[in-house]
């Protein structure tokens, strides 16, 4: 056996690949399967058998608010890539629509520039990862189109990407993206102007796309965005009372009232 | 050796020319191919290097995308470099192992169009952005069915002669055996798996089965194969201990496999599968070993030729820097040590030792021994031969080591809290460093491509451009 051109071709060859494919690769991946009947039901026994989610479904209330940013700040830019709300009625599923397409694309241009060989979307449960970027991964986070193939990286030149939503303002991001060392000095991120319109001003729908991307990393956390200051996730805002939402509407509007005063 | 290849030959009277039997010329085409795409290669590593360090003299050129450069360099390596070098190498060693022709030269010459192909488009591909999401595995998704296509071909190509040897194969063929089946199947499951059917931590856990099969089961057992067969032959002796080839053959096919969860440590993958693809890990450093042994072992009393003779100096200091970087791997993959050095700059310097310290080595070493025999005459310059050791020996040793180094900073500054900055500013020395090694390493790959022309001129010169089957006067080989 140990010699023959059969043993070789069939033990070795074939075998212990199986072997390693059946322990490596099938094990894990009956280990996350769903069953048709769980999803029929909606339930899983484990939080980790979840089915793959569609990009339509990976749109939350807080990437869409980071979206609508883009058409505020944007309003040009955004106005030639995606046009406007054609059913002035109901706007939802139209800003859904084209969200969902930023991200596609956002995410093709992601891995197309090879953003993920020096940024990963993984928190360790070690090294303090979790005091730097917020809560250690968790398997349910990555059944999601989106990571198909599946981004975890293997290499950090650049931060942690996978709590970067929410963290810094659209505009941060554009002029990041544009030229990296006006905001972080010494970064040895590229430049990509060709994701801009010659001024970070003028994202392009590449730009959108990316900047889209990027501020869904992380979105669909309860502590989000995270950074100090905002520990409460507006998915959590979204179910209060409206009652109680117009008065906080209001404190904030008297908040700014007070500021523009000073 | 010898007598692996006597028994397998009912008739010693009968041994054909081997210069019938090799496409002499092919092994060049292969030789050249791969040659050129080492220079895209470390062009492409260069730019990336010069990024990092902020001297990027196309900084903003879509074109010129060091992201994108990035993954042309690491597939430009994989696929154009070492799997070129590899099938002109294999043209070579299997019909003279085999004493019979491959199954059809036409084919032959097919699957090197079409691999050229291949390559080609994988980076026309990614330099316009369409890379997929898979290290190694970039290759966009619409070559994949036609890269995996010309695999088999090769398979069914080398197989043929292999499949008509009669008796017990010498240790050569059972690594290309297995290599020939494991590519395929390697291929195969990186390329469509984490595309089409899982997703998520699963897709983690077969994308790292994909990395790390694709070094251990396409370029190890091509790399060990053709040092089973080129040492004995240039030293003229057979392997040490026929026992220890059968342990080293076994333990790599039965232990190699199993690590591929290795590269994806601490993440969401379950736990026990990680273990098992770390001690699976430790387990091969021990085959390793008995490989490395067994070498040592062929080599004990003509220690003189390490010095002496060129092609075996290449070999051997790859088969010294594959000990080392085994014997790195096998601290690096415990948890203890991916806490501190996963994600680092460690992680680069391993992989730059096995795959331009060991492989890229025996490479040159092959090409160094072959070149004179296949255009007819000795190496123009001798002293360009050494001039291309030294640079590439003693830059890879700069380069591994500083980028080692480098990531056990990166990795303190990170696990201290240091803001994010900081770790980049203690990089910066590291990172210049690995420029200039990377230039030295390509300054020797210069001299390698002038002495090369050189010769070749010299060839033109001395006897016609060489043809299948053509007898010459045997060459002096460089330092032989």
């Amino acid at each position: 056996m140990f010699e023959s051109k059969s043993g070789i071709f069939l033990v070795a060859g074939l075998g212990f690949f199986f072997l390693a494919f059946l322990s490596n690769a099938i094990v894990p991946a009956l280990m996350y399967s769903v069953t048709d009947d769980e999803v029929e039901a909606g339930v899983s026994t484990n939080l980790a058998n979840q089915p793959e989610k569609t990009v339509e479904e990976l749109i939350n209330p807080n990437l869409r608010y980071q979206f609508e940013d883009l058409a505020m700040r944007f309003p040009e830019q955004f106005k030639e890539v995606y046009g406007t709300p054609e059913n002035a009625d109901n706007p939802d599923e139209w800003w859904n629509e084209k969200c969902a397409e930023a991200l596609t694309l956002g995410h093709k241009i992601y891995v197309g520039e090879g953003c993920w060989h020096c940024h990963s979307q993984f928190v360790r449960p070690v090294s303090n990862e979790s005091k730097r970027w917020g809560p250690v991964a968790k398997s349910e986070e990555y059944e999601n189109e989106l990571q198909r193939p599946v981004m975890f990286g293997t290499r950090r030149v650049g931060p942690d990407l996978s709590r970067e939503g929410g963290r810094r303002s659209n505009d941060w991001h554009a002029v990041h993206f544009f030229r990296p060392r006006d905001l972080s000095q010494n970064s040895p991120m590229p430049e990509y102007p060709w994701f801009f319109d010659g001024s970070p001003a003028k994202p392009n729908e590449r730009g959108l796309a990316i900047m889209t991307y990027v501020q869904w990393l992380g979105s669909w956390l309860e502590s989000y965005p995270l950074y100090e200051q905002y520990d409460e996730s507006s998915v959590l805002k979204m179910n209060i009372e409206l009652e109680d939402a117009e008065t906080v509407l209001q404190e904030i509007a008297a908040e700014q009232a007070g500021d523009s005063n000073d | 050796m010898s007598d692996a290849q006597a028994t397998s030959v009912q008739d010693i009277q009968e041994v054909p020319d081997p210069k019938t039997l090799v496409e002499e010329r092919l092994v060049i085409w292969y030789f050249l191919a791969a040659l050129t795409y080492l220079v895209i290669s470390m062009l492409g590593g260069l730019l990336m290097a010069f990024q990092l360090i902020n001297h990027n003299p196309f900084s903003g050129i879509e074109i010129f995308s060091p992201g994108r450069w990035r993954m042309v360099h690491t597939n430009a390596v994989a696929y154009g470099f070492i799997a070129n070098a590899f099938l002109g190498a294999l043209h070579w060693a299997v019909p003279r192992l085999t004493l019979q022709p491959v199954l059809s030269r036409k084919l032959s010459y097919f699957i090197f169009a079409a691999w050229q192909i291949v390559v080609l488009s994988t980076a026309v591909g990614l330099l316009l952005g369409q890379a997929q999401g898979l290290e190694w595995g970039e290759t966009p998704v619409w070559i994949d069915p036609v890269a995996l296509l010309g695999l088999a071909l090769v398979a069914v190509n080398f197989m043929a002669p292999i499949v008509k040897l009669k008796g017990p194969m010498y240790v050569t063929l059972w690594y290309f055996i297995a290599a020939f089946i494991w590519t395929f199947l390697t291929y195969a499951m990186g390329n469509f798996m984490p595309e089409y059917f899982v997703n998520g931590s699963s897709a983690g856990a077969v994308g790292g089965l994909f990395i790390h099969d694709l070094v251990g089961l396409f370029v190890t057992p091509i790399g060990w194969g053709l040092m089973y067969y080129f040492v004995p032959i240039i030293l003229k002796k057979p392997i040490w201990s026929h026992a220890l080839s059968i342990i080293g053959f076994w333990g790599l096919a039965f232990f190699y496999p199993l690590q591929g969860i290795h590269h994806f440590l601490y993440t969401p993958i379950p736990m026990f599968l990680q273990y098992g693809a770390v001690i699976s890990t430790i387990a091969v450093e021990l085959v390793v070993l008995t490989v490395v042994i067994n070498f040592f072992g062929t080599i004990w009393g003509d220690g003189r030729k390490a010095v002496e003779n060129l092609p075996i100096r290449w070999f051997y200091t790859g088969i010294v820097y594959y000990f080392l970087t085994c014997l790195q791997c096998s601290f690096q993959v415990t948890m203890t040590f991916q806490k501190l050095i996963h994600f680092t700059d460690w992680v680069v310097g391993h992989a730059h030792l096995v795959m331009f310290g060991v492989f890229s080595m025996w490479i040159f070493g092959v090409m160094t021994y072959l070149f004179p025999r296949l255009l007819g005459v000795a190496w123009y310059s001798k002293r360009l031969c050494q001039w291309h050791y030294w640079l590439s020996a003693g830059g890879i040793l700069v380069m591994a080591t500083d980028l080692i180094l480098g990531g056990i900073f990166q990795g303190y500054s990170w696990a201290a809290l240091f803001p994010w900055e900081e770790s980049i500013a203690i990089s910066i020395p590291f990172w210049m460093v690995r420029v200039v090694a990377g230039l030295a390493m390509f300054l020797g790959l210069f001299c390698f491509l002038f002495n090369l022309l050189m010769t070749w001129r010299l060839a033109l010169k001395t006897n016609a451009v060489p043809k299948t089957g053509q007898h010459r006067a045997e060459p002096v080989a460089a330092g032989a």
